[in-house]
């Protein structure tokens, strides 16, 4: 640009002169910046000008700039929440007024709660029950009114509130011993009470099943909690075996497995996660999932 | 393939020079120091890395005390026969090495993108989980295939356009093999879990020095190469490349400031805490894009888009407004990628509006590309090479206006954490720095080769195409999945209750998973079409004479 016109080199085609330079076989024209360009680059810094005068901005020694619009992150999502609080908290009152059974028997309760339950069902259990409850191993399916500790609705929100087997004094406690690894029963003798089990909901045994030995095992070792038929005990959290469903699994290594090593899954007791509302509406909820008792 | 050029040498009054010797010595003693530091590691995966350190400084060893042995006695000439002697070898090196790179990272890359979209593909092995593979592949892409494509093309255009030899002899070989070490150092690093989780800045302390000593060398060549040039003045490209090495170097000192546990393990504590380093993470995480992605890549598009459309640049002007004002807004966005978080108020303010004064400076480098073609547009319907840096820019100019606009407050609590943030970095990623760079790598390997031509411009069509469509699936299922993403996260029942929980958001994403993994897909198959072309050119007999597509060497006006 410093050059004198008459070394200039001009480009044919557009017929702007070059900066009078060339690197290489490249040379750059000295086209003025485009206008429009420009403009809007002008249009952006002004309007950062302007947001700055209007947000929190420039940084102080003590402090910052606050804005002259008094907005703040904080202030926002605080409003936020508030306002979604003030939606829900007409029905959150009478929700925390009324009794699990008021509440089932009332259909404006009952479907707001079957909202919130949903949402923290969602959101707290489905990793462990699954999005709609249908369980995985280990994890009871809450869709087939088959109930561990209870299905009633005081059960399920005791179960909920308490946790099982969880750092709650009130929390569902007792499991099934390691038979195997704690010596109890022998290899052949957990065999021969894994077949009866199995048995009992007429699952198909190998041939050489001695069921009168398995059915003599599990009326010494077994039927004190999980009863002399196999029908289970809601109080001690001990699975009815003779319905068809299963916690694990029904194939024989996953029996014996059980047999040899206990079983004694854990659920967090909610009562200090959740506040009591929220409970009851998860209780509504499980509830319904399973058509409970 | 540094040898081959200096065959007839006279062993008589050779002697080493202090470079060669220093580096012998340095290298000599690395092994030692490496191995000590290998029998008193921590983990088997640290004595690993000072097995590999101690490989490479023996390999330096020995190369250096060939080279001498089959160099001539004399120093090569600046010049001859009144053109100057340019060092072409290193450039090889690295435009091969970003080949290679750079299929590996879009591999990867696929896989991660079906590991996505089923879960089961991650193996169940370490090695092969989400977790380990992802740095791999952005490292891979960004470090090592752009990295080596930045090194070799800025080794090239810093020549050309200064009309000198590169400066040093043995340093430029250092640094791309070094940074390559860097690269092997990091990657293997990832896979056997050495991480210290920064991202895009995952290698770990040593790999850190490491770099730290390749990267001032780096520095030290260009800047020597540009005092020693014939130009009386510096041209664009080398002005964009040289913000590039300055401020990668601060951004990498910065961030990367740890403390290691001691010198036999891998395992540092990075100097910053809370929201500090999360602010120093996101300053040289938005920079590296800035300067690393953007900075770097403009040089290239600077030199390789006038010298292939055989036109001059469109307006001096623009350029170095256009420079100044990128490189001075650029640094101040990195907030934006922490709006809505423990970041104060004011801080993200700042990062949003000089991303948003930044549309127009990033627009000057794509208006400069786009409107140098004017009076050679109709090149695009023959020149698939051109087309591909034309289309490049045009991805950079959309990739750069949707950054500012995901940069405003309330478009980006809808976009942050979704997958929209993914389709706009690949836009940018795939569109832009992939294609100028194929598009510098398809220009430069006839000319450093000295092969009279691409072996094919069809085959390039291919690779054109088949990548096009592979970017345009690749970003319209990320717009579509983030956008989806972000709306039912926020989405409330009219009771005031979440509408979905975070799984079926997840479940949602499954089709646009496979569509993304699918355009990956056509994408690696483009560049594996391109490997095969540049290795049939590699492979042709060299040109005869200096090629007609080779710049000229007039002398400045």
């Amino acid at each position: 640009m410093t050059e004198s016109g008459a070394h200039k080199h001009v480009d044919a085609h557009s017929g702007m002169g070059t900066t009078g330079h060339e690197w290489d076989g490249i040379r750059e024209l000295n086209t003025p910046l485009p206008r429009w360009w420009l403009n809007i680059l002008y249009a952006t810094i002004v309007w950062a000008v302007f947001y700055c005068i209007a947000y929190p901005a420039i940084p102080l020694i003590q402090s910052f700039t606050p804005g002259v619009l008094g907005w703040s992150s904080r202030q926002s999502v605080n409003d936020e929440l508030a306002s979604l609080r003030a939606q829900r908290e007409p029905i959150v009152a009478a929700l925390s007024q009324a009794s699990l059974d008021e509440i089932a028997h009332n259909p404006q309760l009952r479907t707001f709660a079957m909202a919130q339950g949903k949402a923290a069902f969602a959101n707290n259990c489905a990793p462990c029950h699954g999005a709609g409850g249908g369980g995985s191993k280990g994890y009871a399916n809450l869709n087939d009114d088959d109930w561990l500790w209870g299905g009633t609705l005081e059960q399920i929100s005791a179960t909920i509130t308490h946790g099982v087997r969880a750092d709650d004094d009130l929390s569902h406690a007792g499991m099934m011993p390691a038979f195997g690894r704690e010596g109890m029963l022998d290899e052949q003798q957990i065999s021969n009470v894994a077949d009866y089990v199995r048995s009992l909901s007429h699952l198909p045994l190998p041939a050489q099943a001695n069921l009168a030995a398995g059915a003599a095992i599990f009326s010494e070792n077994c039927a004190a909690c999980h009863g002399a038929d196999g029908h289970g005990d809601m109080e001690l959290g001990a699975p009815n075996l003779a319905d068809a469903i299963w916690l694990y699994g029904s194939d024989k290594a996953t029996i014996v497995e059980g047999l040899v090593n206990g079983r004694g899954g854990v659920m967090p007791a909610w009562g200090g996660r959740l506040d009591a509302t929220t409970i009851k509406a998860l209780t509504i909820y499980v509830h319904a999932l399973g058509g409970g008792q | 393939m540094t040898f081959s050029a200096s065959a007839g040498s006279e062993p008589g009054n050779k002697t080493m020079r202090p470079g060669e010797m220093s580096l012998l010595a340095l290298s000599i003693l690395c092994i030692f120091g490496a191995l000590f530091i290998a029998g008193r590691a921590y983990t088997p995966e640290y004595a690993f890395h000072a097995y590999l350190f101690a490989a490479a400084s023996l390999f330096s060893s020995v190369a250096v005390i060939v080279r001498y042995v089959r160099r001539p006695a004399e120093v090569p000439p600046q010049m001859i026969g009144g053109k100057p002697n340019y060092n072409y070898g290193p450039i090889k090196f690295g435009s091969i090495a970003a080949i290679f790179w750079g299929i590996a990272g879009f591999a990867v890359g696929c896989m991660i993108a079906f590991e996505l979209a089923f879960p089961a593909l991650n193996l169940d092995l370490p090695w092969t989980s989400f977790g380990r593979l992802r740095p791999l592949h952005t490292s891979a892409v960004i470090f090592a295939f752009g990295g080596n494509v930045l090194i070799s093309t800025s080794f090239y255009v810093v020549q050309r356009t200064c009309r000198a030899r590169l400066a040093g002899a043995l340093s430029p070989w250092f640094v791309i093999l070094g940074y390559n070490l860097f690269i092997l150092l990091a990657g293997t690093g990832y896979l056997l879990g050495i991480t210290q989780g920064k991202e895009y800045a995952e290698p770990e302390w040593y790999a850190d020095l490491w770099l730290t000593i390749v990267w001032v060398v780096y520095l030290l060549v260009f800047l020597g190469t540009i005092f020693k040039r014939k130009e009386p003045h510096i041209y664009v490209a080398n002005w964009f490349y040289l913000a590039f090495i300055l401020t990668i170097a601060v951004l990498h000192l910065c961030n990367n400031a740890a403390i290691p546990i001691s010198i036999f393990s891998s395992k540092s504590y990075i100097v910053w805490s809370g929201v500090q380093d999360a602010m120093i993470q996101w300053w040289y995480g938005h920079n590296a894009v800035g300067f690393f992605l953007t900075a770097g890549f403009l040089a290239i598009m600077y030199y390789f888009v006038p010298k292939r459309a055989d036109r001059p640049v469109y307006s001096y002007r623009l350029s170095i407004i256009h420079f100044w004002a990128l490189i001075f807004m650029y640094i101040w966005a990195g907030p934006h990628h922490l709006h809505y978080t423990a970041l104060p108020d004011w801080a993200q303010t700042i990062g949003m509006v000089f991303s948003i004064m930044l549309w127009m400076p990033s627009w000057g480098g794509m208006i400069n590309g786009l409107m140098t073609l004017s009076g050679a547009w109709d090149k695009l319907r023959t020149d698939p090479v051109l087309r591909m840096m034309v289309v490049s820019l045009a991805f950079y100019g959309m990739s750069t206006f949707e950054g500012p606009l995901m940069s405003i407050k309330v478009v980006n609590s809808l976009s942050h954490y979704t997958d929209w943030t993914i389709g706009h970095v690949h836009s940018g990623a795939l569109g832009w720095v992939g294609y100028i760079s194929f598009g510098a790598l398809y220009c430069m390997v006839p000319w450093i080769w000295n092969r009279s031509k691409l072996y094919s411009l069809r085959l390039v069509e291919w690779h054109f195409w088949l990548s096009t469509i592979g970017i345009v699936l690749y970003i319209s299922s990320m717009w579509v999945a983030g956008i989806l993403q972000g709306l039912m996260w926020r989405a409330y029942t009219s009771l005031g209750f979440l509408e979905y929980s975070f799984i079926e958001t997840v479940d949602a994403m499954h089709p646009y998973y496979i569509i993304r993994a699918l355009g990956g897909v056509l994408y690696l198959v483009g560049a594996l079409i391109m490997a095969w072309n540049i290795y049939k050119t590699i492979a042709s007999p060299e040109a005869e004479t200096e090629l007609v597509g080779q710049p000229a060497l007039a002398a400045a006006e």
